[in-house]
């Protein structure tokens, strides 16, 4: 997640968020990474509420602890205890929300955040990416414990904390490079960054992931994150060491001294951060999220170093950088109460006519005038606007015809690089994609893309595979949890000849590819695991899964035809002989004469065969 | 002798003559490009109809065509390969038991038939398509043709010699003489004043053990059941060459009634090309009737559900007891009644009640005797 130009409101405490007068019943971060965050934000809000929370909370804690010796705790004795949380300590303490539940899936995701923005810096500066990924151990290796061992430490009363390994990891890309006092902001700090505010199609959404992956590193090694930066136009790079203090989510600064660059690259980042983790191959790895990013974006180049010194290389496959997505700004229906109101105090207009037609899409002095012709009211100044007028002036945005959001802001993957994408990973005989046409979720543009592989060398005996991406980006985790496995499990697949236990994936040699595309994907989660279930992106997914599912049939009554006619030709040829024996037999007719009446039979059936 | 030499030879020269005329279309139309047929009349009773004046089911003109096909090929094949079978075994004046002829057919690889009853089938359609008996195309059944015994000499001959061989029906003792496969050629000397077709061997030996043959005067025929068409053709024969009437004394149910009796008198459906040889028109029906089963009171067992089909359908389908009013009286006296009695329901009133009372009062009035 890079993250460049703007600033995150929401958590630090010196920020001017005092200076706003108005209401701002949901702020930004809670509208889209819905739930989690609201207790911090119910906090900033309305401190009392949360302290009744707390006081219950720890009040019903206490009635169960003991009754003798119970000492009641009073609004004063709580109100000492009532401190504000800060957003790192919150995901410190939930770190599996941002994808670090486990040694292993941390260290994946440390790599797929780096990663991520190593790829959307490239493509923003217009630069053909070019990343190195070296995993180096730095302790020893650990032994997967044997079955036996595993028994006997399920059963054991004493349970040692599983043992971990420690590695090095450095990410290095050939980007634009970062400000240097962007650094400490921008990995030193949760929930900063320039892609949250924006509506574009990126990888990073919501400025939290390189950040919560040097906490990570932290909190598990002790060891800072290293940032190395070298900007175009400087002669040297420089080289900043910092840890993010979890109490303020402020950068702590350790170390920062100018380097030599040693890359032909004029520019570009290096991210090195030490953790425990586990490397492990097969799926859900880190080698299988670099294959698969070579899949999605063929115009990068990748380079992987595995902890065993093995060295990978995926050259590009093509120069062409994928068109540039464009900004887009919101569209009025998909923009909440709350947000609405936020963007109202945000707003630099004079008047609300101003505001609509400059801070959505698609709304034009024509549509402006019919909100407020619908909402009964006239053009008013924002300079201390009535709640009740914003309000009312919301509830008459859905009533108003308003044109789709722009959709040239989303670059699907294609059909055709889709199928080549699905070929590396699988043989199959047959290869069908389909890029649909744009949609919109929440005032949101989207584009789901699908391909499907079928017959060939993929297993008949197993599950489906699926693969998912969403802006680019590989999903490996969670599918059960996933919008896609949701769709795909609904689907009737036995029509394609393919067995489905119930509420299940098909069984049979088909293996599917699902790209979701949009300015802002919604992942169930902040370690974007998971596509969340929106009905209209449910419906596209359907669409496409379908449209692939055709041509599918067509493909496997074409075949099975042709597998017919080959078994009736094959039958055909077994009993005609004895037909032209029998005759020879009966009527002494030559050899030559039997022949003859053989391939003449056979002709005629054949024929008939395919008339009928 | 030589009249009946005559007569086979005739019976193999219009098996070779179909069997040629058939070939050479299939032959002759496959050359042309087009599909061959096989054109068979269609066997079942829904294709024959009953004059009482011919007094057999005779076939109707309902024809079945089986064009040569993807679904026909594999049975196109193995009809013509036994046609060839067929025609081999008259060249070389040769027999095949139907099992034998499932066997030979497996030396044709995946033409072969997997299962006796496929061969047979095939069978009776290329017999049906040549309209001649089974034995005209070389093929003999495996089941027994009943047996025989009383006042009757057969006239066989010697295989080895030719010479002509007596039998004496009367001489069997406790035993009885076997019907052939082919009573073509054989010849009679009686006495005996009718011939009493009994369904049951167990009737049989009873009749048999006391030599109620020579009491009644008469030649007593096990059928076993359905007669065999060699049963059928020996009783024919007998009745016509020396004039004797048939009665029939079979259990007083639906079988045998429309199974056992019908086919004995009229013949079967199944093979309608046949029956004017292979059934007794002159038959009648003794007992047990269902008003016998009044009379006699006799003990009883319901009509069971196929019983009473058969029943019903014999009244609908059977072109032979529609024609026969008496008939269509008794059976629908037999599922208004609703039971059946066994031939051997006689036995309450005493072991040899049948041949000392039911019997002998029966035979008083062979008027009274359903046609």
């Amino acid at each position: 997640m890079g993250k460049r130009k703007q600033v995150l409101k929401i958590t630090d405490e010196n920020e001017e968020k005092s200076t706003k007068k108005r209401p701002a019943p949901q702020g930004e971060l809670f509208q889209k990474i819905e739930p989690r965050l609201k207790i911090k934000r119910s906090e900033e809000e309305d401190p009392s509420e949360e302290d009744e929370k707390l006081a219950k909370a720890s009040g019903s804690k206490a009635k169960s602890k003991s009754k003798k010796g119970f000492k009641p705790e009073n609004a004063e004795s709580l109100a000492r205890r009532q401190r504000e949380i800060s957003v790192s300590e919150f995901f410190a303490k939930n770190r599996h929300l941002l994808g670090f539940d486990n040694p292993k899936k941390a260290l994946l995701t440390t790599v797929k955040e780096a990663v991520d923005n190593s790829l959307d810096a490239c493509e923003e500066a217009g630069i053909l990416p070019t990343i190195t990924v070296k995993l180096k151990r730095l302790s020893a290796k650990i032994a997967e414990p044997t079955e036996e061992e595993a028994k006997e430490n399920a059963k054991g009363k004493k349970r040692m904390p599983a043992a971990t390994e420690r590695y090095h990891l450095s990410i290095e890309d050939n980007g634009p490079g970062i400000v240097k006092e962007q650094i400490p902001k921008i990995f030193g700090k949760l929930l900063y960054g320039s892609k949250f505010h924006r509506l574009k199609m990126s990888r990073g959404q919501q400025g939290i992931g390189i950040s919560a992956a040097g906490m990570y590193g932290h909190m598990t090694t002790g060891k800072p994150m290293q940032i190395t930066s070298k900007l175009p136009k400087k002669p040297k790079a420089y080289f900043v060491e910092l840890v993010i203090d979890t109490k303020t989510n402020k950068p702590d600064v350790l170390k920062e001294i100018d380097l030599d660059w040693p890359h032909e690259s004029s520019s570009g980042t290096k991210v090195e951060i030490t953790l425990e983790g586990r490397y492990q191959r097969g799926r859900q790895s880190i080698d299988e999220f670099i294959l698969q990013n070579t899949l999605s974006n063929p115009h990068a180049e990748f380079h992987f170093v595995d902890p065993d010194g093995q060295k990978f290389d995926y050259p590009r496959k093509t120069d062409d950088l994928p068109p540039a997505p464009t900004e887009i700004k919101p569209h009025p229906y998909g923009v909440e109460l709350g947000r609405f109101h936020q963007m109202v105090a945000d707003t630099h207009a004079k008047t609300m006519k101003k505001f609509l037609t400059s801070e959505f899409s698609r709304v034009s002095e024509k549509v402006a005038d019919e909100i407020f012709k619908t909402a009964s009211l006239k053009d008013f100044s924002l300079s201390n606007p009535r709640p009740e007028q914003v309000n009312k002036i919301h509830e008459a945005i859905p009533k108003v015809a308003i044109m789709s959001p722009p959709t040239d802001c989303i670059v699907p993957i294609g059909e055709k690089l889709l199928t080549e994408t699905l070929r590396y990973q699988t043989k199959a005989d047959f290869y069908t994609s389909v890029t649909r046409s744009p949609s919109v979720y929440r005032g949101n543009p989207f584009i789901v893309e699908c391909a499907l592989a079928y017959g060939g060398e993929l297993s008949g005996e197993e599950a489906m595979s699926v693969y998912r991406f969403a802006n680019r980006v590989p999903l490996q985790f969670q599918p059960s949890a996933c919008a896609t496995m949701r769709v795909l499990t609904k689907l009737d697949w036995k029509k394609y000849g393919l067995n489905q236990p119930k509420n299940s994936l098909p069984v049979g040699p088909v293996a599917i590819l699902i790209h979701i595309a949009s300015v802002w994907v919604p992942f169930t989660s902040e370690s974007k695991e998971a596509i969340a279930d929106y009905p209209e992106i449910k419906q596209e997914i359907r669409l496409a899964v379908l449209e692939c599912g055709r041509q599918l049939s067509l493909h496997v009554s074409r075949s099975r035809r042709a597998a017919e006619a080959a078994r009736k030709a094959n039958y055909i040829d077994t009993y005609i002989p004895f037909i032209g024996e029998a005759l020879q037999e009966m009527l002494k007719i030559s050899d030559q004469q039997r022949d003859k009446v053989i391939s003449t039979l056979r002709s005629t059936l054949e024929k008939s065969k395919l008339e009928g | 002798m030589s009249s009946s030499k005559n007569a086979l030879d005739k019976a193999d020269n219009k098996a070779l003559v179909g069997i040629d005329k058939t070939a050479k279309e299939v032959y002759d139309k496959a050359l042309k490009g087009q599909k061959p047929q096989l054109k068979m009349p269609v066997r079942s009773l829904s294709n024959v109809r009953y004059k009482d004046k011919t007094g057999f089911l005779e076939l109707r003109n309902q024809y079945k065509t089986r064009t040569l096909t993807y679904n026909t090929v594999k049975g196109f094949a193995q009809t013509l390969k036994m046609m060839s079978a067929s025609k081999e075994l008259i060249d070389t004046n040769d027999h095949a038991s139907k099992r034998e002829m499932y066997y030979i057919s497996k030396n044709w690889g995946p033409a072969r038939f997997d299962e006796q009853p496929e061969s047979d089938t095939v069978m009776d359609d290329i017999e049906a398509m040549m309209c001649v008996n089974r034995e005209q195309l070389r093929f003999l059944p495996e089941e027994k043709g009943g047996e025989v015994a009383g006042q009757l000499i057969v006239i066989d001959k010697d295989r080895d010699t030719g010479k002509a061989l007596k039998i004496d029906c009367t001489g069997f003792g406790s035993g009885a003489y076997s019907i052939p496969i082919s009573v073509e050629h054989l010849q009679f000397q009686t006495k005996a004043k009718f011939i009493l077709c009994i369904e049951t061997a167990g009737m049989f030996q009873r009749l048999v053990a006391h030599n109620y043959w020579r009491k009644a005067n008469c030649i007593l025929i096990s059928m076993g059941g359905v007669p065999t068409r060699a049963t059928r053709r020996f009783v024919r024969r007998l009745a016509d060459a020396m004039k004797m009437p048939v009665y029939t004394f079979v259990d007083g149910d639906p079988y045998g009634v429309a199974n056992i009796y019908r086919t004995l008198k009229v013949g079967s459906g199944n093979a309608a090309h046949i029956n004017e040889f292979f059934c007794v028109p002159t038959a009648t029906f003794m007992g047990i009737t269902p008003q016998d089963v009044i009379d006699y009171k006799l003990p009883t067992h319901p009509l069971k559900e196929v019983d009473i089909k058969r029943a019903k359908d014999a009244l609908k389908n059977d072109p032979f007891f529609k024609f026969h009013k008496p008939w269509v009286k008794a059976v629908e006296q037999m599922i208004a009644s609703g039971v059946r009695a066994e031939q051997q329901a006689l036995a309450k009133h005493g072991l040899n009640y049948v041949m000392d009372e039911y019997l002998p009062q029966k035979l008083k009035h062979p008027d009274r005797f359903l046609p």
